[in-house]
């Protein structure tokens, strides 16, 4: 049996081997250090990628599933539609073009959105760093972060027209609660020992805040994005703002795309706009995911706190 | 009698407590002496306020009544000519080892090149040369701990408050530690005022031990330790030490058996 000691363990990154002789009264620990040659054997294909092999069966499962039962017509597919109806609208729709427009308009939507609510970072840092500013908006802010948001569409509409900037609008009120919230949170959670130490060295409040709350509560390069989780909730929440947006009032877009083709029984159109948000979504937290991980070095592995 | 290097006078403490509103005493009337270079261990049982005298001594807590002079001057907030080792964790979890030795001495505003390349011999003098760029979760506790000791030598202060600093430690580094504590004192000819449970490593390390009882924390009884230096590690074997051991735990050992059964404990002599 080889064990390999991770390097935080032995600080030499060393292979130990658990030799279990039948004479020898308790099994030893033989380390063998990097000079000394010990190749561990490769891990097989399977265990290096069974997470993935998995996942991909059980999407394809599902896919033959679906074809199946379309193929049997056990649905009938004006409802049910097909995986291989879907491919075909979709590949049609950006043949003609016709997608792109959509596409577009709701890609600037959430992005001018999105990128308008990344000012609750900052704001958050101050209402997190000034009580009192914070005791003053706190309740304002707690109901609007519990009103859904796509419920002030109708006002939205009439005071912005159902052109973009309605939508940019409500992606932005749906994102920017979660991400100024989440700053805030951590602002405030500031580590009380560290502030000690800080303020033993007779750290000034500029110091303090730039040494400890901005890199324990923003992602800045060399410190920690605990505000990540904010951004992710804003950029569910801003998806859902650019979609139901849409479906309400638009000129453009794939949550209009959708909407039109459901009124309309167009089944596989309205899985290719489902598609097209589903891969939106997975992109943005897969995204938000790596960018996490860039700042993470410094962080013990989940779950043992700090 | 010259002047003393750090002066408690008097010093009571009274927490507030948040539900009831009632005052809580934690310190009562603490008196203390230090002369220049004097190293001094404070003991006591558990919960009888070391940490909060050490935190008043520092600057950190305003006392409810008394004071505490540095040099003859009364201390009102956290001083330069001071440095602390804390019980608990405290590094900045998001600094390597010698980012976090250096902290100390960038909020003083005393980061030079001088000062930094000192700050990477204390790096070795503490045992952790080799590990500069690792992250505070990338140590263990007691090498934490050191690195703790470390960001406070880095500030060259001329009285170091330290709390428990070898706690976390086993046995024999917390021996070496000491013995390592003990050189850098006499090299660097510092004052020290050092809060420790065990009565064995007060005894080794100390010129005097200052006995506290618990709640509320009084000064019960101040032990001069007459053990010649340099200390040889041997020592906590010897009569005279011995003898030292057993009175403090004398005095100490009514406290601690209260403290045992209102649910808070002091390690026996031995530990
Ligand atoms: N912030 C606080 N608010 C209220 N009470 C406190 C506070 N900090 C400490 N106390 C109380 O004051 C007493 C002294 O606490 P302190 O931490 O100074 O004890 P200690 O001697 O350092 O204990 P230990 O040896 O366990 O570290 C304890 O009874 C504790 O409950
Ligand atoms: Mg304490």
């Amino acid at each position: 049996m080889t064990l390999r000691i991770p390097r935080r363990l032995s600080g030499e990154g060393g292979i130990a081997r658990v030799n279990r002789d039948k004479d020898a009264v308790l099994p030893y620990v033989e380390v063998a250090t990097e000079g000394e040659k010990t190749p561990a054997p490769p891990p097989g294909f399977w265990t290096r990628r069974e997470r993935a092999i998995l996942g991909c069966l059980g999407v394809a499962v599902t896919l033959g599933l679906w074809e199946g039962i379309a193929a049997l017509r056990l649905v009938d597919p004006l409802f049910l539609s097909a995986p291989s109806r879907i491919v075909r609208a979709g590949a049609s729709m950006f043949a003609s073009g016709e997608i792109w427009t959509d596409l577009r308009v709701s890609g600037l939507e959430f992005a001018a959105g999105y990128g308008m609510a990344l000012v609750g970072i900052p704001l958050g840092i101050l209402l997190g760093w000034y009580r009192r500013l914070y005791y003053l908006v706190d309740p304002i802010l707690s109901a609007l972060y519990a009103t859904p948001r796509v419920a002030l569409l109708p006002l939205l509409i009439i005071w912005l027209g159902i052109g973009i900037w309605s939508k940019i609008a409500v992606v932005f009120l749906g994102a920017v609660f979660p991400i100024l919230l989440s700053t805030v949170a951590a602002v405030r959670t500031t580590d009380p020992r560290l502030l000690r130490a800080a303020h033993s060295f007779g750290a000034s409040d500029l110091q303090i805040f730039r040494t400890i709350v901005l890199p324990g509560s923003v992602p800045l390069p060399g410190s920690v994005p605990f505000i990540i989780t904010g951004l992710r909730r804003g950029g569910g929440r801003a998806l859902v703002g650019v979609v139901v947006g849409e479906m309400v009032a638009a000129t453009a877009g794939i949550g209009l795309m959708i909407s039109i083709a459901g009124n309309t029984f167009q089944t596989d159109r309205v899985f290719v706009g489902i598609f097209l948000i589903a891969a939106a979504g997975v992109a943005m937290v897969e995204a938000l995911t790596r960018l996490e991980r860039r700042f993470e070095k410094w962080r013990p592995p989940v779950g043992t706190g700090v | 009698m010259p002047r003393a290097k750090l002066e408690a006078d008097g010093i009571v403490l009274e927490y507030q407590q948040p539900r009831t509103g009632s005052c809580f005493r934690a310190l009562d009337g603490i008196r203390l002496r230090l002369e220049e270079g004097e190293f001094a261990c404070v003991v006591g049982p558990s919960g009888c306020g070391k940490t909060s005298f050490l935190h008043i001594v520092g600057g950190l807590l305003r006392p409810t009544a008394g004071r505490i002079l540095i040099g003859g001057r009364p201390v009102t907030g956290p001083r330069p000519e001071l440095a602390m080792v804390f019980q608990e964790p405290s590094l900045l979890p998001w600094r390597t080892v010698i980012g976090n030795i250096t902290y100390g001495l960038e909020l003083q505003g005393r980061a030079t090149p001088e000062a930094i390349r000192r700050a990477g011999e204390i790096v070795a003098l503490v045992g952790l040369a080799g590990f500069e760029s690792h992250y505070p979760h990338e140590l263990s506790g007691g090498m934490q701990q050191r690195v703790n000791l470390a960001r406070a030598l880095a500030v060259d202060p001329e009285v170091l408050l330290m709390d428990e600093p070898f706690a976390a430690l086993d046995a024999q580094t917390r021996e070496l530690m000491q013995q390592e504590l003990l050189r850098i004192w006499r090299d660097a000819g510092k004052t020290v005022l050092f809060v420790t449970h065990q009565i064995n490593e007060a005894i080794y390390l100390a010129d005097r031990v200052v006995v506290l009882s618990g709640r509320p924390g009084q000064v019960k009884a101040e032990v001069v330790v007459d053990l010649p230096r340099p200390r040889p590690l041997s020592i906590k074997r010897q009569a005279r030490f011995l003898e030292i051991e057993d009175r403090i735990w004398g005095l100490i050992e009514m406290d601690a058996r209260r403290a045992l059964l209102t649910g808070t404990s002091i390690p026996a002599p031995s530990a």
